[in-house]
Formats: C-alpha cells, structure tokens, sequence
C-alpha cells in the first residue's frame, strides 16, 4: 500500500535509513507526518501523526468530525535502543473505522505488526512498563535484590529476553524520567512519579 | 555433595511444587523423603516423577539405571517422624500461615537441632512462618518457581532472624542441586511476583479503561518487549482466581494500590471465567477469541 511522508526532523519511530522512509511514494490516498504540522484533508484514506509522548489530541481536536481520518501512531521504541517491530496506532473518538483500517493494512505491508489503542497517556506499553520499571528501580534503592538478581529473576522466571533493570539503564534514565513526568502530569498516580535514579540522571543530564 | 545436606525432606510432596522439589533435590544425587498427609497425592506424585524421569531416560538424559537410582533415592511416607533423619525439610505445603506455622512446630520435635527449614510460600513472610518454631535462625525462604522440575530459579530469602551460615548452606544446596539462586529480601511477593502482580493488575485496568482490548495488549507486549507471552494470557494460564488471591496477599501489606484486585477481574472470577482451566478467561479456549468480541 502506497503512501507520502511529509517530515520535518528526525523521526524517533523511522530514523535515518529506516526501509519504511525508503518506501514512500510521490503521491497516495495515506499521508504520514512526521514532524509535519497537520492539515485535514478529507479527500486520503487516512492522514497518519507521529507520536511521540503525547496525545494525538495536542495536534487536532478530537470531537471534529473533519479529522475523522486522522489517526495517531508511534513506533515503540526503548529510548535509545533501535525501533521494534511495534506500531500502536491511536484513534480518537470522531476516528473512523476505515482510517484506523487504512492505516493498519498499510503499516503492516510494511511489515510491522499493529495494535489499535485509545488516545491515552502512554497509549499501552509505556503505559504498562513505566510503572513496573519505576517499582524495579525503587526496590534497587530499597535494597530489595542486586540489578543482576532482579534481571536474572524476570529471565529465568519469566522467560523475559532482558530484566527490567538493563532494559531501562539501556533506554536511557534520562528518557525514562521524560516519561514517566508526562504520565504522571496526565495520571496523578505514584506509581508514574519518576522515580529517584531517573530524577538524578536527568538532573546530571544524561539521555 | 554438601558435607552437612544428606537427606532432604519435603513436605506437601504430593503436591504441584513438592513434586517438583523432590525430582530436583533427587537428580541431585539426595535422599529425598516425601511427605504429604494426603496418601492419593503421594501415589500420584510417585507415578509423575517415574513419568518425568522415563522421558528424561527417552530424551537420553539419563540411563535406565540412572532413572532406578533416583526413583530408588525417594522415599514416600505420610507420617512426619519419617522427617527424622533430614538435614534439610522444604516445605510446600497450603499457603496458609497457620498451616505453614502448625508444620515446622511439629517438624521442630521431629527433626534434629541441626536440621533447616526451607519455605517455598509464594506470598508469606519467612519470619511470621519462622515464628512457628523454636528455631527461627534456621529458617529461610526458597521459592521454587513453577513447574519446579524444569525451572531454574529460586527466590532465597533470610528472614529476620536467620543465620547467614544457615542461609548459606540452604544457598549451597541450591546450587548443588543445579539451581540458580538469587538473594532477595523477607518481603510480600519477593522479586518476582512483587513485580508480576502488580504489573497484571495494570493490564486488567488498561481494559477497564478503554485502552485497547485484551489481544492488542498481549501484543504489545509481546512484539514490543520479546516476552513470550502477553500479561493477560499468562493471567489466562494461572487462573483469574489465582491473580484475585495474589492480589488479596499483597494489597493488605503493601498498600499499593496496583496490588489492588480490579474491579473486572471480580466480575469475570464472579462470572465463572477463570481463564484456561474454566476454558474461558480474557480468550475463549473454545475458538480461541478475546473475551468481550
Ligand atoms: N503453584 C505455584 O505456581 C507455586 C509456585 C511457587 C510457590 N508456590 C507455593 O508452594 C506451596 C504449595 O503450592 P502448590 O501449588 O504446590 O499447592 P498444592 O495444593 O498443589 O499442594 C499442597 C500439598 O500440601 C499437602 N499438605 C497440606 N497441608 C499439609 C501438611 N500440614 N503437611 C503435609 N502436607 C500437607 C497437600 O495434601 C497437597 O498435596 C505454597 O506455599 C505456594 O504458595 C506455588
């Protein structure tokens, strides 16, 4: 499936040299922004926003039946680390059914797999795994296990490929504090207040 | 083979993880007494374990008489006093405080001043179980991780008033036994439930909340992270109720409130839906679909 990208910087899900930038056509019924500001336009199946940590809302209002083929979507990306295969697209209330199809069909001829979510703060994953790095971190600080104990316990006890400790040092506790401030803005819960290791990275300037 | 650890006992054996204890602390080379007050149970661990090391001899893991050496190293009784010549008693039994307690007082008047005392409990504290006997500088955590045969990992936790030679050598034995061991705190969930439970509970609200449904979550998941399986059918697989009870454990003592039981995985455990074992949880085991489609 065919479409144009309009870009303006760098894109944190397509970087440069990414297949997908590569494979953009001159004209198409999609139109995938990244980084561009966005214009309704009825006339394409679909007009595609990058996210990156905020809501699809921030760019167009979301009761405007005008953008009801504007649809959200970031590439899930551990901070620094290379994008995965993982797009989440977002929809909004006015989104129609067949944009959030368009778009589906058209990441996933491409080769990604796609998920569909609502526009809420951290759309599914960060949404899910700020908290449980934020726990793993703290019980760091609290001196519940050494990082190696806590990543070797979720690997050998989960079967997860890396523990939550190396995955979020690798990622950056820079970017981990730039999340989970946005979360916990949006949600007001303990469990996103960044917790003090991310604080202190940030603080010392680290990504 | 430790200079101290000989005989090994295990009690609640007829049990999922007692079962599963008993082959490890045996294909280690140990005596093993398996105790359980249910005799069916033990019948049937014994036929598991013959079955377990049979497949081990089909895989070519070990020889005909490697497997009669083993099978021959277990011993099966429902009488405590059987315990009296163990220099190491896990026990696996119900994860009830007060039976928990109630054993390791009887295990005190039957075992040698020597003997440690291992508890598998997933959700209890080492040290309110220690409290159930006179000797709680010899009691400690060791939380096998299910299905304990094949798993590696154990959880080892001292509580307040273990020895650090006791944790020591329950630690050694680990090892000997070809499990890796990881230290961590008296503490409700440990390590890894303190961070599973929580982090299901969370799954379960993002659908309450309209976030996506339960398949593009385990998705997520899975393709975002390389996990092998998404948090609602790994919830699917232990049992809602299960999760529910989990939850109940931790919430009282920790009061975090992503402990907290969500609403809607009372309603589905309400509903009958208590995952694969009911044939439908978050996924219809029937045809395979995602509950609310
Ligand atoms: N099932 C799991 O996934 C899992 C994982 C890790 C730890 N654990 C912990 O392991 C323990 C056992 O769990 P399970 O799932 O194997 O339970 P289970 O119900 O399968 O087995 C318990 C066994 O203990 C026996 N028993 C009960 N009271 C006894 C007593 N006073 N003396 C001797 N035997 C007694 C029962 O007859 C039964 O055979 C619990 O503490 C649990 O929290 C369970």
């Amino acid at each position: 499936m065919s479409y144009v990208i309009k870009q303006q910087g760098e894109s944190r899900s397509f970087p440069p040299g990414d297949a997908f930038l590569a494979g953009a056509a001159a004209r198409a019924d999609i139109v995938v922004h990244l980084g561009t500001p966005v214009a309704a336009d009825s006339s394409k199946k679909a007009v595609l926003v990058e996210l990156d940590s905020e809501y699809l809302a921030d760019h167009v209002a979301d009761d405007d039946a005008a953008h009801a083929n504007v649809v959200g979507f970031a590439r899930f990306r551990n901070g620094t680390d290379a994008p995965s295969p993982l797009v989440e697209l977002v929809r909004m209330r006015v989104t129609s059914a067949a944009a959030v199809a368009s778009a589906k069909a058209m990441f996933e001829s491409a080769g990604f797999t796609v998920v569909v979510c609502d526009d809420q703060a951290g759309r599914i994953l960060d949404r899910l795994i700020r908290p449980k790095y934020n726990a793993a971190l703290r019980f760091l600080d609290e001196g519940l296990a050494t990082a190696a104990d806590m990543d070797t316990t979720c690997k050998l006890g989960l079967g997860y490929p890396d523990g939550p400790i190396e995955r979020v040092i690798r990622g950056g506790l820079g970017h981990h504090c730039d999340v989970t401030e946005t979360l916990f803005r949006s949600y007001g819960t303990p469990a996103y207040a960044p917790p003090r290791m991310a604080l202190a990275a940030k603080r010392r300037g680290e990504i | 083979m430790s200079a101290a650890i000989k005989t090994v006992g295990v009690c609640g054996a007829g049990g999922t993880m007692g079962a599963g204890i008993a082959i490890v602390a045996a294909r280690a080379g140990f005596d093993v007494i398996c105790y359980d007050t249910a005799d069916a149970a033990l019948v049937k661990a014994v036929d598991q374990s013959r079955a377990f090391f049979g497949k081990s001899v089909e895989r070519g893991k070990m020889s005909a008489a490697e497997r009669d050496a083993v099978m021959a190293r277990l011993k099966h009784s429902t009488d405590i006093g059987a315990l009296a010549a163990c220099d190491l008693v896990i026990e696996a039994v119900f994860e009830e405080l007060s039976v928990k307690r109630k054993l390791l007082g009887a295990l005190d008047a039957v075992c040698p001043e020597h003997t440690i005392f291992g508890s598998n409990t997933s959700t209890l504290s080492i040290t309110e179980i220690a409290a159930g006997c006179k000797r709680p500088d010899r009691v400690v955590g060791m939380h096998f991780c299910l299905p304990a045969q094949l798993m590696k990992l154990v959880e080892m936790s001292p509580g307040l008033l273990t020895s650090d030679t006791v944790f020591k050598a329950a630690w050694d034995w680990t090892v000997q036994c070809g499990q890796k061991p990881v230290k961590t705190q008296d503490k409700p969930g440990f390590i890894l439930n303190a961070l599973l439970v929580p982090f299901n509970n969370d799954a379960i609200r993002a659908i309450e909340a309209g976030v996506a449904d339960a398949a593009s979550i385990d998705t997520a998941i899975k393709t975002g992270l390389g996990y092998k399986m998404g948090p609602l059918e790994l919830i699917d697989l232990i049992g809602l109720d299960t999760q529910i009870r989990l939850s109940e454990a931790f919430y009282p003592v920790t009061l975090d409130p992503r402990a907290a039981c969500p609403p809607l995985l009372r309603r589905m455990v309400a509903a009958g839906l208590l995952g694969r074992k009911s044939g439908r949880g978050f996924y219809d085991y029937a045809g395979n679909t995602m509950f609310g489609a």
